[in-house]
């Protein structure tokens, strides 16, 4: 074991296709035309010395080190900046060149700090590289000229070109003595995250980095995604905790634990203490990029709130009292037999978590099929992408998104629907904002103008502000124009789909009570917008639609679905690079529990439970009859406990109380179990009903694989052992083996092995394969050993597509008088879901409470003034928070985070749901907002009840 | 924390009869039998068999009320409680009648 080092190339690779043949220091090359002589060179294996230059962004030609001769031109050239030419005979090492870059270092060298023993970048210096690279021995100007080092001048007097530390941002210093203006750091926020909040500001000897207009880090429009910090050659940006530890020694791979999108990231270790992530160069969902929350937020891991022992308690209203693992587990399994015993077979149940792993995902529900005895089995995908998985299955035969993230750089046309990427799914925004800066063309379909609408060098072409609840209305309206001004792919349609079911789907979106003038009048999107977004799409090139939770988590979710897929196929956009259907997956591995059976009418790999094959197979080796009939999903559960007929419920991972609408209910049905078993890090709010708790490993202590939304299956590596003393699949497996089940793994891989095993997506998958391929798309099996990147190459995996009729229904929840305002629910960039582990890190800095976003309009009528507390109520409950007053959300709509539970905005949200797959209406709920004075009685009794239910007996 | 008193028994068939319409809403752009087929496969194939036995229980109670005599008291909901779609009543002879 060591650091992985990632090679730097100084420039990006070249897309040319030409290739072409040169020599440097004697040695022969071929490369793609348009690489750099830099990048060529260090192919060849010859690095030369530089500073500006680094391959996550363009070349820019500043620092002057990296010259070079090349015969038959004059001057010294930089490497950087110089494309190859076929038959170029370079030399990167001469008397001149020696000469040249042992001055320029010398000028670099003469105003910077000479501190490098106790310097933190010591040992990893780019700058101290150099000055060893170039020979660097004295340097003759002195230091006591002009200088940005010192505080004092040489007279004593105040220098002023020097400036202090900037130490306002919690994860990373800017230290601008040790700047030597690369800008390495500006180009990085500029190309790499696209956010432009830095800038050099000045000229000449006068330049420095500046974020902002001369701000602070933290109060600049820096979304600390550290790309500036990864950038950066020096000292100038460092992680705050390579300062207070030191350098790394050894560094391992592994899969972020926040978003969909699936990081790869390297944990840098010194023993079994994590000094850094940082980005791996190549991670194929990120190709070296991060966000502030899997770059810096892993601090939750070794916070003081997790619970290290397992505990239980006879009723939720006495304090918890610490156990060993061997009384936890057999006083667990005890209780579920008992409750069994007593009220049936069907009384027990339990949750996957979609944080967890692939491996413990599957033992879960391997527990509740084989070891319950029945399929009262789902995860929390339940409440978020569930109708992706309906709708896509219906119409294209697969639960998935259909491309990988690469795709996005070959796509023309992005509609993006219901999803809010800079904030729920960064990495992957900025890709997209990587394309759009290069000429892609961006619809936006979103009832608030979400930053994409309108950002640095970005500009939607079209925003259809639709208010929450008519996605289906709109997206038929698009189906319409492209349908009645015959702009389809009728070649693709005819190949490739059901033509019958097109015909019948064409008639229908035809009508004229489709048309965007009809629609419009409903939805109060401009008919000529939709008509020219409609337009655009169908005849923009590539057309590609990226949609979130926007879409899903309304009544008619599977059927915005559903829409979604008839616009792609109507337009020809399946099947290749750049095009697609692409659900932004809410958790890290929200995919993966899909995959491994975690619905109660579905075992692994999405095959129903009353199909006799598949439970064959697994009754083989299982050795237990399987249930034939689907099982309770979440709310069903609840429902049951509350009628009585549901007792005991093991749930991994997840916190139902705070995530799951109407808290009131979800509280009603825990309370009214007799044994809740909360496997956690921490007592969330959930535990607050819980009879057993389980504590919990993180990502960093266990072993397995996390599924990300473009089905990349992404291998996690264990750093360090679990604080808690096991794996979280090892917990699964004591339960397990308590409850007489005859289970034996030593290692997730077995897990993997099994799951290759019994369901044929995954039948080529297994640890060897990750470990040489880095990370594989499913399917990968005979037809596919390689995995596979894009689907529906050939033909849909249903056979022919299917067109969906799409009739647009509006949802129960109206406004009216009580409630004439609406509510939709979302995420912010610092805080993750329930917050449970973000706001346990210095997340907190941007991001300490929900704030209701209220248009000025709707605020004025109700005098209510920026930062003042509201009280927001809806039919389901009421709470309170403080206003934001902000354009962003459109008269009419409000919209909050839900990342606190003091806040608990799921007392607001109702039980409506998702008619195909009970997916909760999150996204729509009437509400009235008026002034209060501070939190409501519901939230101050609430803090009491968790208070007193998270106690803990002293240890005797 | 108490939850408030509830008329569950009213709660649960409220909310099968919602969840059944909205089934057979989605279903009902279909020619009428494929719509039958459609909600009967989708309740056999999500609905574990405690909800498809609360359906074919309110199902039951409306063909009693239907077939009672004139005059004779309702066996169902009051007057203004929601009803199934017609196309769920349609279907549910199709439903898996729960074994256990």
């Amino acid at each position: 074991m060591g650091l992985i080092h990632d090679i730097d190339y100084g420039t990006p690779v070249s897309s040319g296709t030409t290739l072409v043949t040169l020599t440097i220091d004697g040695r022969e090359i071929m490369v793609p035309e348009g690489t750099s002589v830099m990048r060529a060179s260090m192919e060849a294996g010859i690095q030369v010395p530089k500073l500006c230059a680094t391959d996550m962004v363009d070349a820019f030609g500043s620092c002057r080190l990296c010259l070079v001769e090349i015969e038959g031109r004059a001057g010294t050239p930089a490497s950087c900046t110089t494309p190859v030419a076929q038959g170029m005979v370079v030399h990167t090492q001469t008397g001149k060149l020696k000469d040249i870059r042992r001055g320029v270092m010398e000028l670099y060298i003469s105003d910077h700090p000479l501190d490098c023993l106790t310097c933190a970048a010591n040992g990893d210096c780019e700058l101290q590289d150099m000055a060893g690279a170039v020979g660097l021995r004295d340097v003759r100007y002195g230091y006591e000229g002009d200088n940005h080092v010192r505080t004092r001048d040489s007279s004593g007097g105040l220098n002023a070109r020097y400036m202090p530390k900037d130490e306002s941002n919690p994860y990373f210093t800017y230290d601008p003595s040790k700047c030597i203006v690369c800008s390495r750091c500006v180009r990085a926020c500029e190309d790499v995250q696209g956010t432009f909040a830095l800038t050099i500001e000045g000229r000449g000897f006068g330049s420095r980095v500046s974020p902002g207009m001369h701000e602070s880090f933290l109060g600049s429009e820096c979304v600390s995604c550290g790309a500036c910090v990864q950038a950066c050659p020096t000292a100038t940006l460092t992680e705050k905790s390579v300062i207070a530890i030191g350098q790394p020694e050894h560094s391992v791979v592994t899969t972020c634990a926040y978003c969909g999108v699936g990081c790869s990231f390297k944990a840098e270790m010194r023993g079994q203490e994590l000094v850094r992530m940082v980005p791996w160069k190549d991670g194929k969902a990120n190709r070296g990029h991060s966000c502030v929350k899997g770059r810096f937020a892993y601090g939750y891991a070794s916070h003081a709130d997790r619970i290290l022992s397992p505990m239980v308690r006879a009723s939720i209203h006495e304090p918890w009292r610490e156990v060993t693992w061997d009384e936890a587990i057999a006083h667990t399994a005890s209780e579920f037999r008992r409750i069994q015993a007593k009220h049936g077979k069907q009384s027990i149940g339990g949750i996957t978590s979609s944080r967890c792993t692939n491996e413990e995902t599957y033992l879960v529900q391997k527990l509740i099929r084989a070891g319950f005895g029945n399929n009262n089995v789902d995860t929390c995908a339940r409440v978020c992408h569930s109708p992706t998985g309906y709708g896509l299955k219906q119409t294209f035969g697969t639960s998935a998104g259909t491309q990988d993230f690469d795709s996005v750089e070959h796509t023309d046309v992005v509609i993006l629907i219901g999803a809010n990427p800079t904030d729920g799914h960064p990495v992957f925004a900025s890709r997209l904002k990587k394309r759009l800066r290069k000429g892609a063309k961006l619809i936006v379909i979103d009832p608030r103008r979400i930053d994409l609408v309108r950002t640095p060098h970005i500009e939607a072409a079209y925003h259809l502000p639709l208010p929450p609840g008519t996605n289906v209305a709109v997206l038929t309206a698009l189906a319409h124009v492209i349908v009645t001004e015959g702009l389809m792919d009728e070649k693709f349609i005819r190949e490739r789909c059901d033509w019958s079911e097109f015909e019948g789907w064409a008639e229908f979106v035809s009508r004229p009570e489709n048309s965007p003038e009809a629609l419009g009048m409903l939805t109060g999107v401009k008919p000529a917008d939709m008509r020219g977004a409609a337009r655009l799409f169908a005849t923009g090139g590539n057309g590609a639609i990226y949609y979130g939770l926007g879409v899903t988590e309304h009544s008619q979710g599977s059927t915005t679905v559903m829409a979604i897929a008839n616009l792609a196929m109507a337009t020809g956009n399946i099947g290749r690079k750049g095009v697609g259907v692409n659900p932004l997956r809410g958790q890290n591995n929200v995919q993966g529990a899909c995959d491994m059976g975690s619905f109660p009418h579905e075992l692994p790999g999405y095959r129903h439970v009353s199909d006799d094959a598949t439970r064959e197979t697994f009754e083989k080796l299982w050795g237990v009859a399987l249930d034939n009939e689907p099982g309770l999903r979440i709310p069903n559960m609840l429902d049951a406990a509350v009628e009585g007929t549901f007792k005991g419920i093991y749930i991994q991972g997840e916190d139902i109380l705070q995530s799951d609408p109407n808290t009131r209910h979800v509280a009603a049905g825990l309370e009214a179990m007799e044994c809740v078993v909360v496997h956690d890090l921490f007592l969330n709010e959930t535990a607050n009903y819980a009879h057993v708790f389980l504590p919990g490993s993180t990502f960093l202590e266990k072993d397995g694989t996390f599924t990300n939304a473009e089905r990349r299956i992404n291998r996690v590596r264990r750093v360090m052992s679990p604080k808690n003393g096991f794996a979280d699949w090892e917990i699964t497996q004591k339960l397990a083996q308590a409850m007489g089940q005859g289970w034996a793994y030593t290692h997730p891989s077995q897990i993997m092995d099994e799951i290759a095993l019994t369901t044929p997506s995954f039948a080529g998958v297994s640890y060897a394969l990750l470990e040489q391929k880095g990370s594989v798309q499913w399917p990968c099996n005979e037809k596919a050993p390689e995995g596979t990147p894009i689907m529906h190459m050939d033909g849909f995996v249903r056979g022919k597509g299917q067109f969906i009729i799409t009739e647009y229904v509006a949802t129960d929840e109206r406004t009216g008088p009580r409630f004439p305002l609406l509510l939709t629910t979302g995420r912010i960039l610092s805080q993750y879901n329930v917050g449970a582990q973000t706001r346990r890190t210095a997340n907190v800095a941007w991001h300490g409470e929900d704030r209701l976003e209220i248009h000025p309009h709707d605020a004025e009528q109700r005098g209510v003034k920026d930062g003042d507390w509201v009280k927001l109520a809806s039919r389901a409950g009421e709470t309170s928070l403080r206003a934001t007053i902000t354009d962003r959300v459109a008269p009419g709509v409000v919209y909050t985070t839900f990342h606190h539970p003091d806040t608990q905005a799921n007392v607001i949200t109702t039980d409506h749901s998702d008619w195909a797959t009970n997916c909760p209406e999150y996204k729509v709920t009437a509400v009235q907002v008026s002034p209060s004075n501070g939190p409501s009685r519901w939230q101050e009794d609430y803090n009491r009840f968790a208070n007193d239910s998270r106690r803990i007996l002293a240890a005797e | 924390m108490q939850p408030e008193l509830i008329d569950h028994h009213a709660e649960v068939r409220a909310r099968i009869i919602r969840m059944a319409n909205q089934i057979a809403t989605f279903f009902a752009s279909k020619p009428h039998d494929a719509g039958v087929a459609g909600v009967a496969q989708h309740i056999n194939d999500f609905w574990e068999p405690r909800m498809r036995a609360q359906l074919l229980e309110i199902v039951a109670e409306g063909d009693a009320a239907l077939s009672a005599p004139l005059g004779a008291p309702a066996l169902s909901a009051p007057l203004g409680a929601p009803a199934l779609s017609a196309l769920v009543r349609d279907a549910a002879p199709l439903v898996r009648r729960p074994a256990r």
